[in-house]
């Protein structure tokens, strides 16, 4: 995984609440074996009109949100299934930044998973933030991971929350199973006292 | 210090606390499907890993496979990849796989329970939300993503972070026709489905423990749509009954240490919990959803709502783009909202109970005219089961379609799927825009409420019946 880099950049406003992973990547497109190449199907069915021409009514698809690395969208995001297709396809459209006031936590898990930091704002620095992106075209966001901040144009900073553990593991860019594998006498510790209480599990 | 059930079950599984880094859990069973593994057997692969316990899972192809026409070649190129790559990968590491031709084979949750593959106090992972399923066992089980899948099988463990606790009481007796799924919309619809976020909840109360193992399933299984992590319920007499003589449940002297252990389990009297949530049930009556998420849910008595309803401007901007996508008009009766097709099945409704009550409240009616009603059983063993008990002649001669197992429409992966613009009535869990297929409709209901969909072509109150 790559090492999450702080950087100023647009941010594209999608200002909907509980917007579910069906949206984010839908079901038709699950049934591939690959990890990449999900991008261009995310937001599928809001994002394209039925011939497959672009939806302009779709907030994506506004010209001065094509680069955007963040996306700020409204609460309870990424609410519904595990689907990691979700993360996948987000990082792999090109955002490595999501804003917003809380997520769904099985979601919330993956993003970390991918190289996304998912920021949790307060209702209220959510509606500030949102209120300028949609009064400043190309209004652009400065994020800053080791000092957990977010600085916006219009002074509208905050100071957001992270677990240590995830932050570290985001800003190196370090594989999970490997700093778990580094624990195995643990766990083989722990798998012979698991055998001698629960024999049952083993036979 | 008293403790929850949740938290037994933590302490029970703590590997390790390093500094700096989350608490590793171990993982006792681990499940699969085909949608959300092959990229996790990709990884390990290439990382050089091997699966630590493959004793510790068990797999199934469900999502993706045909209800009908089994015997023929998959058609979707894409879906017939997905597939043969589980069985490779199954094949390649020494699983045990149901795959679509054993007669094991069903939809994930279901076939778990009837083979006994999850107990009391265990923890139970699979990429899919659904999970929450087995807390039903009294075993704390949650869906997981496919770095997790991963994860698991190279070292059996998770770092996890500790949830909160939220004790949902459901107090009193259910009346006649409300179910195990009215029971989980009604607490959905009080708590909002980022109700139980950061969450595990617990269910208690007369009415959890009166229901069957197959209810307290249903009910489980949808804690995820109320934002929870996991769901569980104590395990009692009836989840040692239900347990007993299955494949991979102990039996003999280790029957005797496991009960043991398992009667530990429950929540330590005056356990603290974060939160508390009461409901009664001798309130709760069927429930209906009218919009494109589960928390937009009334009872079949009730009315669709208007904006104006809602004070929270979240809530009143979600019900103005429901009502649009649903073409529902405020005010309208539940009773008069039309259904075009029916679907009987999923991990949440596709268990014996569940076409038993649909059978009886068909029996002797005919599908509407212009409605298509689909039965899908959530396992060759439900199917068989319903088949000796006659109920699939009883749906078969009203007019409804009797499938093969699978997770069919409630995702709509397979190519079972409603076209725009039709209305379902289905037992499935998710109502989100597009879930049953794009501009599809989804009303989520009990068995009984949708069998009675089917015969009247509207939703019909059937506590009236």
């Amino acid at each position: 995984m790559e090492p999450y880099k702080n950087h100023t950049s647009t941010a594209a406003l999608m200002n909907r609440s509980n917007v579910d992973t069906d949206q984010i990547i839908p079901k038709q497109f699950l049934k591939r074996v690959e990890r990449s190449g999900f991008g261009a199907h995310l937001f599928h069915d809001w994002r394209f009109n039925d011939d497959g021409s672009d939806n302009p009514d779709f907030e994506l698809n506004k010209a001065e949100f094509q680069s955007a690395t963040i996306l700020v969208t409204g609460d309870n995001f990424g609410c519904g299934s595990s689907r990691e297709h979700a993360p996948w396809a987000i990082a792999d459209y090109g955002f490595n930044t999501i804003i917003s006031s809380s997520y769904a936590d099985i979601f919330y898990n993956n993003c970390f998973k991918n190289g996304i930091l998912p920021i949790r704002a307060t209702q209220e620095q959510l509606r500030l933030i949102a209120e300028e992106i949609d009064a400043h075209e190309g209004c652009s966001l400065t994020i800053n991971l080791e000092m957990q901040t977010v600085e916006t144009p219009l002074g509208n900073n905050f100071a957001f929350e992270l677990d240590p553990f995830r932050k570290e593991n985001l800003l190196h860019g370090l594989d999970d199973i490997g700093l778990t594998m580094k624990q195995t006498d643990k766990i083989d510790e722990y798998e012979q006292k698991h055998r001698r209480l629960y024999p049952w599990l083993w036979t | 210090m008293k403790k929850t059930m949740y938290e037994k079950i933590w302490d029970s599984h703590l590997v390790c606390e390093a500094a700096g880094q989350a608490p590793l859990l171990y993982v006792d069973r681990h499940l699969m499907h085909e949608v959300t593994s092959p990229q996790a057997f990709e990884g390990l692969r290439n990382a050089n890993r091997k699966i630590r316990n493959p004793h510790s899972i068990l797999a199934t192809m469900d999502h993706c496979v045909p209800t009908k026409n089994r015997e023929l070649p998959i058609a979707d190129p894409i879906a017939k990849k997905q597939i043969e790559t589980m069985a490779d990968n199954c094949r390649e590491n020494g699983l045990n796989l149901y795959d679509i031709k054993n007669p094991n084979n069903g939809v994930i949750h279901i076939v778990v329970p009837e083979h006994g593959f999850v107990h009391p106090g265990m923890i139970t992972v699979c990429g899919d939300s659904h999970t929450a399923t087995h807390g039903a066992f009294g075993a704390l089980a949650f869906g997981i993503g496919t770095s997790e899948v991963e994860h698991v099988m190279a070292t059996q463990t998770l770092p996890q972070t500790k949830s909160k606790t939220m004790l949902v009481k459901v107090n009193g007796k259910l009346p006649k026709y409300s179910s195990a799924k009215d029971i989980v919309l009604a607490v959905i619809g009080k708590i909002g489905t980022a109700g139980g976020t950061g969450h595990v909840i617990e269910f208690a109360g007369e009415a959890v423990m009166d229901l069957t193992m197959e209810g307290r399933m249903t009910l489980c299984n949808m804690a995820i749509e109320g934002g929870a992590r996991a769901g569980l319920v104590m395990p009692d007499e009836k989840t040692y009954e239900y347990l007993k003589g299955r494949e991979f449940t102990p039996s003999g002297s280790e029957w005797d240490t496991a009960l043991v252990y398992w009667k530990t389990l429950p929540s330590d009297e005056d356990a603290e919990f974060d939160t508390v949530v009461t409901l009664t049930a001798d309130d709760i009556a069927p429930q209906v959803t009218w919009g494109t998420s589960p928390e937009q849910v009334a009872p079949v008595s009730g009315t669709v709502p208007s904006p104006e309803n809602f004070n929270d401007e979240g809530k009143r901007q979600a019900c103005i783009s429901a009502l649009n996508y649903m073409d529902l008009k405020p005010k309208t009766k539940i009773t008069d909202i039309p259904v075009n097709l029916v679907f009987l099945g999923s991990c949440t409704n596709g268990r014996i109970e569940d076409f038993r009550i649909a059978a009886e409240i068909t029996k002797s009616h005919k599908v509407a005219d212009g409605v298509t009603a689909i039965a899908v059983p959530g396992s060759y063993k439900v199917k068989e089961q319903a088949e000796q008990e006659g109920l699939d002649q009883i749906l078969i001669d009203a007019g409804w379609e009797w499938r093969d197992p699978g997770c069919s429409m409630c995702l709509a992966m397979n190519g079972d799927e409603l076209t725009p613009g039709q209305r379902s009535a289905s037992t499935s869990n998710r109502n989100f825009e597009g879930r049953q297929g794009k501009g599809g409709r989804t009303h989520l209901v009990s068995p009984a409420m949708a069998a009675a969909a089917a015969t009247a072509g509207h939703f019909v109150d059937i506590r009236n019946l």
